[in-house]
C-alpha cells in the first residue's frame, strides 16, 4: 500500500507518522506542501500534527490553501482516502473535507496526556482494527481541539455513524465528546489524539498500533 | 543620521564604569563613536563577558574521554557511543522572564534550541528549571502563568519534547524570577560545526529572520539589577517567533549537509555584534560588515539599533563561495532571509559600514579577547551552626503539609501545558526524577535531569554545589542510567557584594569537586549575576542539568511498584534536619546546616543501583522531604499504598544524601541485602507496598484523600 505524508513547513508530527504507517507495512513518501500533485499511484494521505504555517491565524487555514491541498481535495473528489491527525484534523475541517470547527480548549490551556476513547463504529478503513465500544488510551497534545458543530450536522453525524472516537473524559469541551469524525464516505477522517505517540511498547503504550494495521488491512482489502 | 556624542551620562547608561571607559580609550586611542560604544557595552557587560565568574569557572573539571568539545561552543558535546553525540546547554532568561514573562520564557527557549542546532544537533529534549516568589505573592501567579504558556507556546510549535525540570517557590525569588532553559540535540560525532571562521574573503551570510528594534539592550539589561524603573525596561525583551526557528533549524540542518558551511553562529544575546565578533576572534581573523545588506523589518534602522538588536531567530554564517546558489536554494525553500552581509578580512579588524560610511572600525581581537576581568572580593559564607532543637510532628501531618504546598505537589498543571511526546521516542514524561527520551531509531535511551536545592547553597555553598550534582548523578542512576556529563547554570545576585561573590565562590568548589568525584564533567552552561531587586538578593541557584545514557531500553529502572514489593532503602539514614523541606514548609525555619555530601559514598551506591538493577523493580532517590515523600511519591505513582515502619521525625523527613529507595519482591531483596553486605554499604527493609493507605508505624490516611491532596494543589494555588 502506498501512503503520502504532507509536509508544511511547520508540521512536527510528520516523520511520527510516517513512521508508523512504515511499521504497519506502507509504503510512504514525504510530500512538501509547495509541491502540486501526490506521487503517482498513491492510497492513502495522512495530513500530520504540528503547527503547519505557525497557526498565528486559525489553526490550519492557511494549510488549506496550500497547493498541495488542491490535490489532495482532488484526490478525495475522486474517493481516495486521507486521515488527519491534530492539525491535520484542523486542516482537513478548514478545507471543508470534514464538517465542524476545532475551536480552543475549553479551559483555554494546551493539554498534553493520555486520554480514553471509545470507538464509535468500525465501519471505516481507519477504525476497522477496533472493536464498538472498545476503550483504549491514545496521547492528545493541542491547544486548539475543541471540536463544534452545527446542531443539524450532529444530528447527522450522529444518526450517520460517523462520530469515529469519544473522549471518556472529555478533555478540552468537545460537543458531544467528540475526539474523530467521519466524512460522508467514510473515507476521510480526522480526529485530536496522536495513535502514532502510542504504537509501539517503549511509548508506554500500544493502543494507537491497530488504527494503522487496521488501515493497511483494509486498504489491502479495498 | 547624526550620532550622539559621548558624555559620561551616556557611557554610565551603557553599563559601562569609569575604569571600563578608559580601557576602551587605550585600546582604540580615541573617543569611541556611539555605535563603537553600543558595540563595546555589548561585549563587555556581565552576561557576554562574563567578566566576574570567569577566574572561578576556569577551575571546572570540563573533560574527560566522553567529551568531544567543552565549554566555549554554543553547546557542549558529548559523545555517546556508535557514531553519535549528545549537545546540550542550559542558559537563563531570568531578567526578561520577570519584565514580560510570556515572550521572555518563549525566546529563552528559542535561544537554547538555537545553541543545540547550530551545532548541527536536531534538538530531541528540552527541560526547564523555574524559581518563582511565594505563591501568595501578587506577582507570581501572572509570571507562572506567563513564564508556563510562554515556554510551551514555543516548544510545542517548535516540535520539542519537554523531558523533565523543576519549579520552586521561595519569597526570595519575589522580585527575580529565575528561568533556565535546557536543550539536548542528536548529532553525528564526525558532524559537528563550530563557530571558527577560516578562510579570508569568505562571505559572511545572515540567515533567518529579519531585523528589528527588538531588544536592543537586552545584554545589558540583563547585567543589572532592577529598581522601580522595571516597567520601563519591557522594549528590551524580544518577541520570539517559534515557526520561523523551526523552519530556520531544517534549513541550516539541510544546508549543514551540503558542505557549504564553514562556520556558523546564532545570534544570541548582543546579536550581530557577538555572533560576528565569535567567530572572527575564533578564527584569528577580522570582519567587514556592511550593514545596508542586512534584511531588516523596519526602515531607518541606525548602524547602532542593527548591531545591538537581539531579534530572534538569525543566524551569522561563514559559507564556502562555490556553494552559495545550493545554500540559497535551501533557504529560499524554507521561505528565510539569506544575504550576503560582508566577508571575512585578514586584519585585525571589526568594520561596521553602512552605505559606504565607517560607523565602527575596532580591533576585533582585543575587542573579544581584552574585556575586564575581575578578582572579586568574597568573604566565605559563616558555617552555620547545627540544629538547635529538632522538631517532632506527626507523619501524615508532615505529609500533607509537604504535599500541598505547590513545592512538593504533582506538577501536571506545568508538565501538562508541554508537549511530552513528540518525535514519538519519548519513554517516560515528566513526574517521577528523569525523563527517558529514546535514541531515534536504536534501542539506547537518554536520561534527563536537573537539580539544585538553593536553601543549602545558602547555609552551605559547598555542600549545596555538591548536593546539586550528587542529587542529578542520582536522578540520572535511578532510571538505571550511566551520567555522562553535566551543564551548569549559576544564579546569583549581585557580585559586587563580597558575599554573594563568596556564595558564587563556594558553590563553584562543591560542583567542581562533585563531578570530578562522580565524573560528570562540564561541558557547557550559563552565569546570570544581578538577580537582586531594590538590594535584595535571590537564593543562590546553582542549576545543573545533567545527561546520562542507558545502553539498552532493557536496562530501564522501573518507577511501578506492585502490591507485596517491599521498600528498602539504600544508605544511612541519620536524620539530618537541618535546612530540610519540613523545616522550611512546616515550621518556617531556615536554621542549621546543609546536609554533608560524601562523593564516595555517591559513587559507591550509584554504581550498586546500576549493577544490581536486575533486583530492582522500582527506583527513586531521597531527597527533599526524605523517605516520606519518596515514599508517597512512588506508592501514588503507581496507585498502590505503602506502609513504613518508622514513625519518628528525622528518620522520615531528614535529607541525608545518598540514598535510594527501592522496591523489590522478596527474593530480590535478599539478593541485594547480600550484595550490599559483600560492598560494604547499608541497606535496610522500611516496610511494604499495598494496600489503599499509606501509613507511618501508627500513623495513616486512605491513599486517596493523600492522592487528591497532591494533584490538586498547584492548580487550586496558581492554577
Amino acid at each position: 500500500m502506498r501512503a503520502a505524508v504532507l509536509v508544511f513547513p511547520g508540521s512536527n508530527c510528520d516523520r511520527d507518522m510516517a513512521l508508523a504507517l512504515e511499521r504497519a507495512g506502507a509504503d510512504v513518501s514525504m510530500v512538501w506542501h509547495k509541491e502540486t500533485a501526490l506521487p503517482d499511484g498513491v492510497d492513502v494521505v495522512g495530513v500530520p500534527g504540528g503547527f503547519s504555517y505557525g497557526d498565528y491565524l486559525r489553526c490550519g487555514a492557511i494549510a488549506a490553501n496550500s497547493p498541495i491541498c488542491r490535490s489532495l481535495a482532488a484526490h478525495v473528489e475522486r474517493g481516495g482516502y486521507a486521515f488527519g491527525i491534530c492539525n491535520g484534523f484542523q486542516v482537513l475541517t478548514e478545507m471543508r473535507l470534514l464538517p465542524g470547527a476545532l475551536r480552543r480548549n475549553a479551559g483555554l490551556k494546551y493539554i498534553c496526556r493520555n486520554v480514553g476513547l471509545r470507538v464509535e463504529t468500525r465501519d471505516s478503513a481507519f477504525t476497522s482494527g477496533y472493536e464498538v465500544g472498545q476503550e483504549i488510551s491514545v496521547p492528545i497534545a493541542h491547544h486548539d481541539g475543541n471540536y463544534f458543530v452545527d446542531p443539524d450536522t450532529l444530528n447527522l453525524l450522529e444518526t450517520s455513524g460517523r462520530i469515529a472516537f469519544r473522549y471518556t473524559d472529555n478533555p478540552n469541551g468537545s460537543l458531544g465528546d467528540i475526539a474523530g469524525v467521519l466524512s460522508e464516505n467514510r473515507r476521510v477522517l480526522g480526529m485530536m489524539p496522536h495513535p502514532e505517540r502510542a504504537s509501539e511498547p517503549s511509548q508506554g503504550g500500544t493502543d494507537g498500533a491497530a488504527f494503522f494495521d487496521g488501515l493497511l488491512g483494509a486498504l489491502a482489502e479495498a | 543620521m547624526q550620532e550622539p556624542a559621548i558624555t559620561p551620562e551616556l557611557i554610565e547608561a551603557h553599563g559601562l564604569k569609569p575604569d571600563e571607559y578608559e580601557r576602551i580609550l587605550e585600546i582604540i586611542g580615541r573617543t569611541p563613536s556611539f555605535t563603537e560604544l553600543g558595540i563595546f557595552s555589548a561585549m563587555w557587560n556581565e552576561h557576554c563577558s562574563y567578566k566576574s565568574s570567569k577566574k572561578w569557572l576556569r577551575t571546572l573539571p570540563t573533560t574527560g574521554p566522553q567529551v568531544i568539545c567543552g565549554p566555549g561552543e554554543n553547546a557542549g558535546v558529548v559523545d555517546i557511543g556508535d557514531g553519535r553525540a549528545v549537545v546540550f546547554k542550559m542558559e537563563s532568561h531570568n531578567h526578561p522572564s520577570y519584565i514580560e514573562p510570556y515572550q521572555g520564557a518563549a525566546t529563552g527557549m528559542g535561544g537554547i534550541l538555537r545553541d543545540v542546532f547550530t551545532m548541527g544537533a536536531r534538538p530531541i529534549a528540552s527541560m526547564n528549571s523555574l524559581s518563582f516568589g511565594s505563591p501568595d505573592h501578587p506577582k507570581t501567579r501572572r509570571l507562572v502563568h506567563g513564564v508556563v504558556e510562554g515556554i510551551g507556546g514555543y516548544g510545542n510549535c517548535f516540535g520539542v519534547p519537554c523531558a523533565g525540570g523543576e519549579v520552586r517557590f521561595d519569597p526570595a525569588y519575589n522580585g527575580n524570577c529565575l528561568v533556565n532553559a535546557f536543550a539536548a540535540g542528536l548529532a553525528d560525532a564526525d558532524k559537528i560545526f563550530y563557530s571558527a571562521a577560516s578562510g579570508v574573503g569568505m562571505p559572511v551570510v545572515y540567515l533567518g529572520a529579519k531585523t528589528g528594534r527588538d531588544g536592543v539592550g537586552g545584554a545589558t539589561m540583563a547585567s543589572a539589577e532592577f529598581d522601580e524603573t522595571i516597567e520601563e525596561k519591557r522594549p528590551t525583551v524580544q518577541v520570539g517567533d517559534p515557526f520561523t526557528e523551526k523552519r530556520l533549524m531544517e534549513a541550516c540542518l539541510e544546508l549543514m549537509q551540503t558542505g557549504a558551511v564553514i562556520s556558523i553562529q546564532d545570534m544570541g544575546a548582543a546579536g550581530l555584534t557577538c555572533s560576528a565578533v565569535e567567530m572572527g576572534d575564533k578564527g584569528k581573523l577580522g570582519i567587514r560588515l556592511d550593514l545596508e545588506k542586512v534584511p531588516c523589518r523596519e526602515t531607518g534602522m541606525t548602524a547602532y539599533e542593527m548591531m545591538l538588536s537581539e531579534s530572534q531567530e538569525r543566524m551569522l554564517m561563514v559559507l564556502r563561495p562555490e556553494k552559495e546558489s545550493e545554500a540559497r536554494d535551501v533557504f529560499e525553500k524554507w521561505d528565510l532571509d539569506f544575504a550576503i552581509v560582508g566577508e571575512t578580512i585578514a586584519e585585525d579588524r571589526f568594520l561596521i559600514m553602512q552605505n559606504n560610511a565607517t560607523m565602527a572600525d575596532l580591533p576585533l581581537s582585543e575587542l573579544a579577547s581584552s574585556a575586564p576581568e575581575y578578582d572579586r572580593p568574597h568573604v566565605e559564607t559563616p558555617q552555620a551552626d547545627p540544629l538547635a532543637d529538632v522538631p517532632q510532628i506527626d507523619a501524615i501531618d508532615g505529609l500533607k503539609s509537604l504535599i500541598s504546598s505547590p513545592n512538593y505537589a504533582a506538577k501536571q498543571w506545568v508538565y501538562e501545558q508541554y508537549d511530552t511526546q513528540v518525535m514519538a521516542d519519548t519513554v517516560r514524561t515528566p513526574g517521577i526524577g528523569s525523563g527517558l527520551i529514546r535514541v531515534h531509531g536504536t534501542d539506547k535511551i537518554l536520561a534527563f535531569t536537573s537539580d539544585v536545592t538553593p536553601r543549602y547553597v545558602k547555609a552551605n555553598p559547598q555542600q549545596g554545589g555538591r548536593q546539586a550534582v550528587a542529587e542529578a548523578y542520582r536522578n540520572l542512576t535511578a532510571t538505571g542510567a550511566k551520567p555522562l556529563a553535566s551543564t551548569d547554570n549559576l544564579n546569583f545576585g549581585n557580585p559586587e557584594k563580597p558575599e554573594i561573590m563568596g556564595q558564587f565562590v563556594g558553590a563553584l568548589r562543591g560542583i567542581g569537586e562533585a563531578v570530578s568525584a562522580l565524573d560528570m564533567p562540564i561541558v557547557s552552561g550559563n552565569v546570570s549575576l544581578y538577580n537582586e531587586t531594590d538590594g535584595q538578593g535571590i537564593l543562590p541557584t546553582p542549576t545543573i542539568g545533567a545527561v546520562g545514557l542507558i545502553a539498552h531500553e532493557d536496562d530501564i529502572i522501573g518507577t511501578e511498584v506492585r502490591d507485596g514489593h517491599m521498600a528498602l532503602v539504600l544508605g544511612a539514614t541519620e536524620g539530618h534536619l537541618g535546612q530540610s523541606a519540613l523545616l522550611t514548609e512546616v515550621f518556617n525555619r531556615d536554621d542549621g546546616d546543609a546536609p554533608y555530601v560524601d562523593l564516595d559514598l555517591e559513587r559507591a551506591h550509584g554504581d550498586f543501583i546500576r549493577e544490581n538493577r536486575e533486583y530492582i523493580k522500582a527506583c527513586t532517590d531521597l531527597s527533599d522531604g526524605g523517605l516520606a515523600l519518596a515514599a508517597f511519591e512512588l506508592a501514588e505513582g503507581s496507585g498502590v499504598g505503602v506502609h513504613i515502619d518508622m514513625e519518628d521525625t528525622p528518620t522520615l523527613f531528614g535529607e541525608d544524601q545518598g540514598r535510594y529507595l527501592i522496591a523489590c519482591n522478596f527474593d530480590q531483596a535478599e539478593a541485594l541485602m547480600v550484595n550490599a553486605g559483600q560492598a560494604g554499604l547499608i541497606i535496610h527493609s522500611v516496610g511494604r507496598f499495598g494496600g489503599d493507605t499509606v501509613s507511618f508505624g501508627h500513623s495513616s490516611a486512605p491513599l486517596e484523600e493523600l492522592s487528591a491532596l497532591y494533584r490538586g494543589a498547584f492548580a487550586e494555588q496558581l492554577g
